[in-house]
């Protein structure tokens, strides 16, 4: 068959290597566009920006003064680690708003009429907010440090602790990812964010112990991935960590079980959301 | 196979629910051609267009594009295709210029080329004072020129309009033309959908009427047209109440019964050799004591093709009062 040569545009049959290669593209492409809307448009920044500081203060000022630690030591401390925990797991929400905002619109029938990747529509949004989550622990850390808080174990603790709180978030923006899949307006992917995943948060160790938590629930929430995520990062920041007297599996072993509950979020929703996206576009 | 084909579709069926969108339809387009798909509202353009743009697939029924089957090739189709769809496909939050490099990124140009190239059509789309506003800022009819400047950054071999002109003021739709026509001009294949008919008059080389999700005739405007018949006398009476009386005059010289618009006062029929019959139809009308508003000869438009294939109007609103409102501003003076 003759085909019409045109620049640039390569007509070859492709293999899996290529095609991988143009996924990762694609990725940064979209990735790319996603961080170009942030920065003309930085209200969508709220929930790593200004949300975590609210809640450091609300914390610290409001409830702090009542809650006391199993164990002693002082509530700012460990309130900033649960608050990783919390601000990484609302980077779900903010996948399934950025992503059922796009299905709204024509962008989307443009991108699958190209010969682009098309798990990159997907990947590139949440690489984007994975990245958005960087200001998210920039900004806990800042206002962290204004109210008391400090790293206790060295820079290179601290970093592994950012490391596994990055990684978490990244299994949250695919959990969110298929929620985007299965929602259909911004609005109500919106509302799935106060209606699950707030709960989910306050549901763990991230702002108070589970010790005193009725029997079901703190097995619940020693088990919420959210509590090891918390838990990693008192034991590497340094301070109180009143989990460790939990004898649950992942409060003795905070840093694995993280991985492994991001691993395995992962490899969960990943495929299920491009499962669902491209079931959902070809109807 | 044939090698000349862009478009080449067999029995394309595809139902929502009872509603069948697509009922059996059949497609020839060859390549270089602008090829106009006329329907109303519901006839099956747009499902026909996602189809063929692999963006739908089919209940049943296969085709290829640009020689490439949908079924089993639908990757190489896509890095021949450009597609302007009905809803601007752009990011609102970036500018025209990024939205033009990213797209032809991920149609697989380089960084380089993409800019080269997105430089090229802000131009030719008149774009280029507006090229790094954000798209938010952008008036209808901008929307539109840059939307199909990115349909156009990989250079595709097909280019599948879904009406690309609805909802745009006069002097946008004319530019809209303007442009499409000089991508047929250098071989693009141009699929395009409308409602309108001045539209598939003015723009296509061939014309697909498209009812209830099938192809019902096919051919240049002149075949169609020719198709169902020659002149046509079309009268407007001063009083409704005379309308009956002129009909039946009518109806002696024409080939087919009048069709009359009483909300107009038209009556409208095709007349074998009009201009040797007039004197005698306007004595006749005379004699019956019928006054006339006005009194014409015409040439079939594409309306009456649409009216006589299907028994209804192609376009929800008046018939071809279209083809007055392109021809300038002396719009409609005469009814």
């Amino acid at each position: 068959m003759a085909a019409i040569a045109l620049p640039g545009v390569s007509l070859a049959p492709e293999t899996a290597l290529t095609r991988f290669w143009w996924a990762i593209k694609d990725t940064w492409v979209l990735t790319r566009r996603s961080i170009a809307r942030i920065v003309r448009e930085p209200e969508q920044l709220s929930d790593v920006t200004i949300q975590p500081v609210i809640f450091v203060l609300l914390f610290t000022y409001v409830f702090g003064s009542a809650i006391l630690l199993p164990g002693g030591g002082s509530y700012h401390q460990y309130l900033i680690s649960g608050m990783f925990g919390m601000t990484m797991a609302g980077s779900a929400p903010g996948t399934a708003v950025g992503l059922t905002t796009d299905m709204s619109t024509g962008l989307i029938d443009r991108f699958r009429s190209l010969p682009m990747s098309r798990s990159a529509v997907l990947a590139g949004r949440t690489v984007a907010d994975l990245l958005t989550q960087i200001i998210g622990i920039v900004v806990l850390s800042a206002t962290g440090l204004a109210v008391g808080w400090r790293i206790h174990n060295g820079f290179g603790d601290a970093l592994l602790a950012a490391g596994l709180a990055l990684l978490f978030a990244f299994a949250m923006t695919w959990a969110g990812a298929c929620a985007g899949m299965l929602i259909r307006s911004p609005e109500a992917a919106q509302a799935l964010g106060f209606i699950v995943f707030l709960p989910l948060s306050f549901v763990s160790n991230a702002f108070v112990p589970t010790q005193g938590m009725p029997s079901w629930l703190r097995a619940f929430a020693n088990w919420n991935p959210m509590s090891a995520v918390a838990a990693s990062c008192r034991e590497l920041f340094g301070g109180p960590n009143p989990a460790k007297l939990v004898s649950a599996w992942p409060m003795q072993h905070p840093e694995l079980a993280v991985v492994i509950w991001s691993v395995a979020l992962i490899a969960i929703f990943a495929p299920t959301a491009v499962f669902l996206f491209r079931r959902k576009v070809l109807r | 196979m044939s090698e000349n084909l862009a478009i080449e579709a067999r029995g394309l069926a595809k139902a929502y629910g009872s509603t069948r969108a697509l009922d059996g339809l059949d497609l020839d387009v060859q390549r270089g051609v602008i090829l106009g798909m006329l329907g109303p509202n519901g006839a099956g353009k747009t499902t026909t267009v996602r189809v063929l743009t692999t963006l739908l697939r089919p209940d049943s029924g296969t085709a290829r594009v640009a020689g490439f089957d949908l079924a089993t090739d639908a990757a190489q189709v896509r890095r021949r295709i450009g597609l302007t769809g009905q809803y601007a496909a752009l990011d609102e939050y970036l500018t025209g210029r990024a939205n033009l490099i990213m797209i032809g990124q991920l149609g697989r140009l380089s960084g380089r080329q993409a800019r080269t190239q997105a430089a090229e059509l802000l131009e030719r789309f008149d774009l280029t004072g507006a090229a790094d506003r954000g798209v938010k800022t952008y008036s209808g009819g901008m929307r539109r020129r840059l939307d199909l400047a990115a349909s156009l950054m990989t250079r595709p071999e097909i280019l599948f309009l879904d009406e690309p002109t609805t909802g745009l003021d006069l002097p946008s739709r004319m530019a809209t033309w303007e442009s499409v026509r000089e991508l047929a001009d250098t071989g693009t294949t141009v699929m395009l959908t409308t409602q309108y008919l001045d539209e598939a008059e003015q723009l296509a080389s061939r014309i697909a009427v498209v009812d209830r999700g099938k192809v019902i005739a096919e051919g240049t405007p002149t075949e169609l047209k020719n198709r169902i018949g020659g002149q046509r006398i079309r009268l407007t009476v001063e009083s409704a109440s005379s309308l009956g009386e002129a009909a039946a005059v009518l109806a002696r010289y024409a080939d087919e019964p009048p069709r009359t618009d009483r909300a107009l006062r038209l009556i409208d029929a095709p007349v074998t050799a009009a201009a040797r019959q007039m004197p005698a139809i306007v004595r006749e009308l005379d004699a019956a004591g019928v006054l006339l508003d006005d009194l014409a000869i015409r040439q079939p438009s594409l309306d009456d093709v649409f009216l006589t294939l299907t028994g209804h109007r192609a376009e929800p609103e008046a018939g071809d009062h279209d083809a007055l409102v392109l021809a300038g501003a002396q719009v409609q003076e005469q009814i």
